[in-house]
């Protein structure tokens, strides 16, 4: 063996991020996906009004933001909307995905396009859509909370459920048949089949689903900006009328905010998702 | 899987409530808006249903027609833009270290999971005149001692595409890293031992087996960028409307509904249209799977 | 062309290659010579992937130069070497037709297409894939896949090819007859041939030389039957083949005769072997089992030393292998008291000679068993 340890030997053909270029051009990228999002929060802190060049740390804005009534309210609203919203759809989706998976039934390729339809279509599309049907159809407004809210949760549910059904039935995939065969041997009913097998092996990728159906609810914005009034407004929406009236750090403050809890909501889904895939394999 | 007919109960369980519900609160509302594409506005709120076909007919006016094309023309030069930075960055994925490997994705993903209102909100700071990409080219040029007109880049159609590439670039950058992923690397290697050049390479095996997730990719930038509001309505001028803007416009300020449910289902219409070709595409490179 | 006449067109001078701490390849230095059919030999993870895709550009050394005909390779990139490659994947192009395949490297260094052509088809005949030019490669069977990337590196006219594991992917029958065609090719081209494998009957088939490897490090390297014969440290000997090791120290080593205490044997052995060695070394004498001779001890034999060796032993297992037939013998207690024989069943088998339990006497001759210091 000998003693000397070289040095590293230059770069093989093939190892293209070991090349100058290519960890530029890497750099380069994600300069330009972070830099604004960084600066955005970096100015959350400044202290001026105008928020064009920084002046001075502070957290004044983000007690401003926590202050401001219309801002609270709205975010409630979108937190409220946003467990609604992933209760149904969780429900409905976890159907769906076990309706997909488990039967074979006339025109079920139809009824799967079907299903995936709302992730496809253009949210103006769906957004106009649920202005009209509620127009039409007329529902009550004015209606005290939480009650007002039903528009846009059903609106935030249509278009929900099938993401979290397309998330449980990828994690169906990996369902051992056999398992199933085992507990019919042992006389399991076809209920308790599917409370005992089917559904625990599902749960992952119900919560990763919930999850996902959380977070698109408390983002949205577009379905939400049409099917929501005065009196319902939401968080992104709120945060929309603050950046076209004017641009103050309370803005990045609130956008802070939002950043910081669907960054954690999320990351929160991919742990417990991973947790369960080592401890429960089956 | 299991005919429906041997668990009934179950069957419709299952599947009344979800059915129920897209029926109900899905296909219904979608309904009503292509019967309303055929309604003319009688007053103020008032609509009755005549089934004109003038609404579309308005729908090709060259003035929406323009904005229809415009709006095409603004997401193919963004999809391109995204293929060409997305392109090396994947590649650049897939040949890092097994280390990582994970680490680079989640930092490309990692933006997505911000909301788009306060992504585009944080371009507005960058782009504008007295903005970060201004502040920088200023001080570059003080330092060449060159003189500096600072750039126009918020309120037109420049800022619409950098906009709409800094929110869907994740979108093509994760299919064409799976693509890329699945590449032999072998077969790179036997091109370059066979004498061509790396860009020689990587043009005539890389980038002809990487086809599915290009193709995956442009329609996953594509469509949604066609559909965006947000964005142009942000970072967009008065000439830089597209689609979506005109379409919320229409049930807003303008209240012609007709005449927005109209365009709401031709760009319904165009998306399905994409997602055709796509599937066609797809179908007929079916046989050619790399290795 | 005779051994003695070639020349080196590879030399290998002090190769080593890191991976982190771990040294793939150390120190390795050797040459190749023109014309012959050469064989890097291993276990897994030996290096001799290793050490051809560095020979290849693929790899670029930690320390250490590679010369291929006279020429530093360090400043010369993969493809513009003069050597070829045939991977062990085989690596043909999913998306070009065979022909396209097999021209694909005149293309793309600018032969004008009609030359491509052509001889992209002579190269296909050679592999005797004449006609089925514009098959694609998902059509084709993994043998003669194999087939296209030989025409494809071949039709380049390199100075050296290389050869990654080229049979392990095929069949037991379809690799013995492939062993007979890859020795023909380098007959009928000319070219030298370079070829990684861990199957040691494969590389003593088709190569006139081997270099036998071991974490990183050469352990031998010569001819198959002097490889074979005359191992150099119990790790060859026992890599290629099977073999008996003896373990004890030398007593005597005088007119070419060494003999060795063998603790566990009532009797020392005698090698006849030209090794400078003292007495008082520990070391191993190895013996082939096809060299050992048994039979039925009923105690009229008893061979004394300067008939050969001979050892008494208990029958413990016989297998039957068709054309041989293998008896594990016990002459002494533990692991290593089991002495394998190997003999050929010239009588169809209707009565033993031996069975289980059986006493019998091993023999064999002073110069069939080789000392081994290492």
């Amino acid at each position: 063996m000998s003693g000397v340890r070289p040095r590293r030997a230059p770069p093989g053909p093939l190892e293209y991020t070991r090349q100058t270029w290519m960890r530029l051009a890497l750099l380069a990228t994600f300069v330009f996906l972070y830099a604004p999002i960084v600066t955005l929060i970096a100015f959350s802190f400044n202290d001026s009004k105008r928020n064009i060049v920084w002046r001075g740390f502070t957290t004044k804005y983000y007690e401003k933001a926590l202050a401001n009534e219309g801002l609270i309210e709205a975010f409630m609203n979108s937190i409220t909307i946003a467990v609604l919203s992933t209760v149904i759809s969780t429900v409905l989706g976890g159907l769906a995905a076990y309706l997909l998976w488990r039967f074979r039934f006339p025109l079920k390729p139809l009824y799967e396009g079907t299903v995936s339809l709302p992730i496809v279509i253009p949210e103006i599309c769906l957004g106009v859509a649920m202005l009209v049907f509620f127009y039409r159809v007329g529902l009550p407004t004015g209606l005290p909370w939480p009650l007002n809210l039903s528009q846009i949760t059903i609106a935030h549910v249509s278009f929900s459920f099938p993401f979290v059904a397309v998330v449980a039935r990828a994690r169906m995939a990996s369902f051992n048949p056999e398992l199933e065969e085992a507990a019919r041997d042992l006389g399991a009913s076809e209920w308790a089949i599917a409370r005992d097998v089917i559904i625990p092996h599902m749960r992952p990728g119900l919560v990763a689903g919930a999850m996902l159906a959380f977070t698109l609810s408390l983002d949205d914005f577009v379905i939400t900006f049409l099917t929501s009034g005065p009196d319902t407004v939401t968080f992104p929406v709120k945060v929309y009328s603050m950046v076209r009236f004017s641009v103050t750090p309370e803005v990045n403050a609130a956008s802070t905010v939002l950043i910081v809890i669907t960054v954690a909501v999320t990351v929160l889904a991919l742990w417990i998702q991973n947790r369960r895939t080592v401890d429960n394999p089956g | 899987m299991e005919a429906f007919k041997r668990h009934p109960l179950g069957f419709w369980i299952c599947s009344i409530p979800p059915s129920v519900w897209l029926l109900a609160f899905f296909l219904f509302p979608l309904g009503f808006v292509w019967v309303l594409s055929f309604g003319e506005k009688r007053g103020l709120i008032d609509v009755e249903i005549t089934w004109t076909l003038a609404n579309y007919v308005r729908a090709l006016d060259p003035l929406y027609l323009g904005i229809f094309g415009k709006s095409l023309w603004i997401s193919g030069v963004t999809t391109l833009v995204c293929l060409i930075v997305g392109l090396p960055v994947a590649l650049g994925i897939v040949f890092a270290p097994p280390r990582w490997k994970p680490v680079l994705l989640l930092l490309v993903i990692l933006p997505f999971w911000t909301n788009l209102l306060i992504r585009t909100y944080a371009l507005i700071a960058v782009l504008r005149t007295r903005g970060y990409v201004n502040f920088t080219l200023e001080w570059g040029a003080d330092l060449l001692g060159l003189p500096f007109e600072p750039l126009s880049l918020l309120y037109n159609n420049t800022a619409v595409v950098i906009g709409l590439v800094y929110v869907h670039l994740p979108f093509m950058v994760l299919p064409l890293y799976a693509a890329l992923d699945r590449l032999d690397r072998s077969l790179i290697e036997a091109a370059l031992d066979l004498g061509a050049s790396q860009i020689r390479a990587f043009a005539t095996i890389v980038v002809p087996l990487a086809v599915p997730g290009i193709i995956s990719g442009t329609i996953l930038v594509f469509i949604p960028a066609l559909g965006s509001y947000l964005t142009p309505d942000l970072l967009g001028g008065t000439d830089s409307q597209m689609i979506a803007n005109v379409v919320e416009r229409q049930f807003k300020k303008a209240n012609d509904w007709p005449f927005g449910a109209a365009l709401s289902f031709l760009l319904m219409y165009v998306t399905f249209g994409a997602l055709a070709i796509r599937s066609v595409l797809s179908r007929r490179r079916g046989g050619l799977e790399a290795g | 062309m005779n051994q003695s006449e070639r020349k080196p067109i590879i030399r290998i001078d002090r190769v080593s290659k890191y991976f982190g701490p771990i040294a793939a390849v150390d120190d390795v230095s050797l040459e190749i010579m023109s014309g012959e059919f050469f064989a890097l030999l291993g276990p897994s993870g030996c290096g001799k992937t290793t050490l051809l895709r560095m020979l290849a550009g693929l790899e670029i050394p930690s320390a250490g130069s590679i010369m291929i005909d006279g020429e530093d390779m360090s400043r010369v990139p993969a493809n513009r070497r003069p050597v070829n490659m045939v991977f062990q994947s085989y690596a043909v192009f999913p998306h070009m037709s065979v022909l396209d395949n097999v021209g694909y490297g005149l293309k793309v260094t600018g032969t004008p297409a009609a030359e491509a052509r052509s001889r992209a088809a002579e190269a296909l005949e050679l592999v005797k894939l004449d006609g089925l030019g514009s098959r694609m490669p998902d059509q084709l069977s993994g043998g003669q896949r194999q087939r296209v990337a030989l025409a494809r590196a071949l039709v380049k006219r390199p100075k050296v090819l290389l050869l990654d594991e080229p049979l392990s992917a095929l069949d037991a029958k379809l690799r013995e007859a492939m062993r007979l065609e890859l020795v023909n090719l380098q007959e009928t081209v000319g070219i030298t041939f370079v070829i990684v494998t861990h199957d040691q009957e494969e590389a003593l088939a088709m190569a006139d030389r081997i270099a036998v490897m071991d974490r990183g490090a050469v352990c031998q390297l010569a001819p198959p039957p002097e490889l074979y014969e005359f191992p150099a440290s119990r790790f060859v000997a026992d890599f290629i083949g099977s073999v008996n090791l003896f373990e004890g120290t030398v007593t005597e080593a005088r007119d070419g005769a060494i003999t060795v205490r063998v603790p566990t044997l009532p009797r020392p052995l005698v090698v006849v072997q030209d090794k400078k060695i003292s007495p008082g070394t520990g070391v191993w004498v190895a013996v082939r089992p096809e060299k050992i001779d048994i039979a039925k001890d009923d105690g009229t034999r008893s061979a004394g030393p300067e008939e050969g060796n001979s050892v008494p032993g208990v029958v413990e297992e016989i297998t039957y292998l068709g054309d041989l037939s293998i008896y594990h013998v016990r002459v002494a207690d533990g692991p290593e008291g089991l002495v394998k024989i190997a003999e050929p069943n010239f009588d169809r088998i209707t009565a033993r000679p031996f069975l289980w339990e059986d006493r019998v006497l091993l023999s064999w001759a002073t110069d069939a068993g080789v000392v081994l210091d290492a």
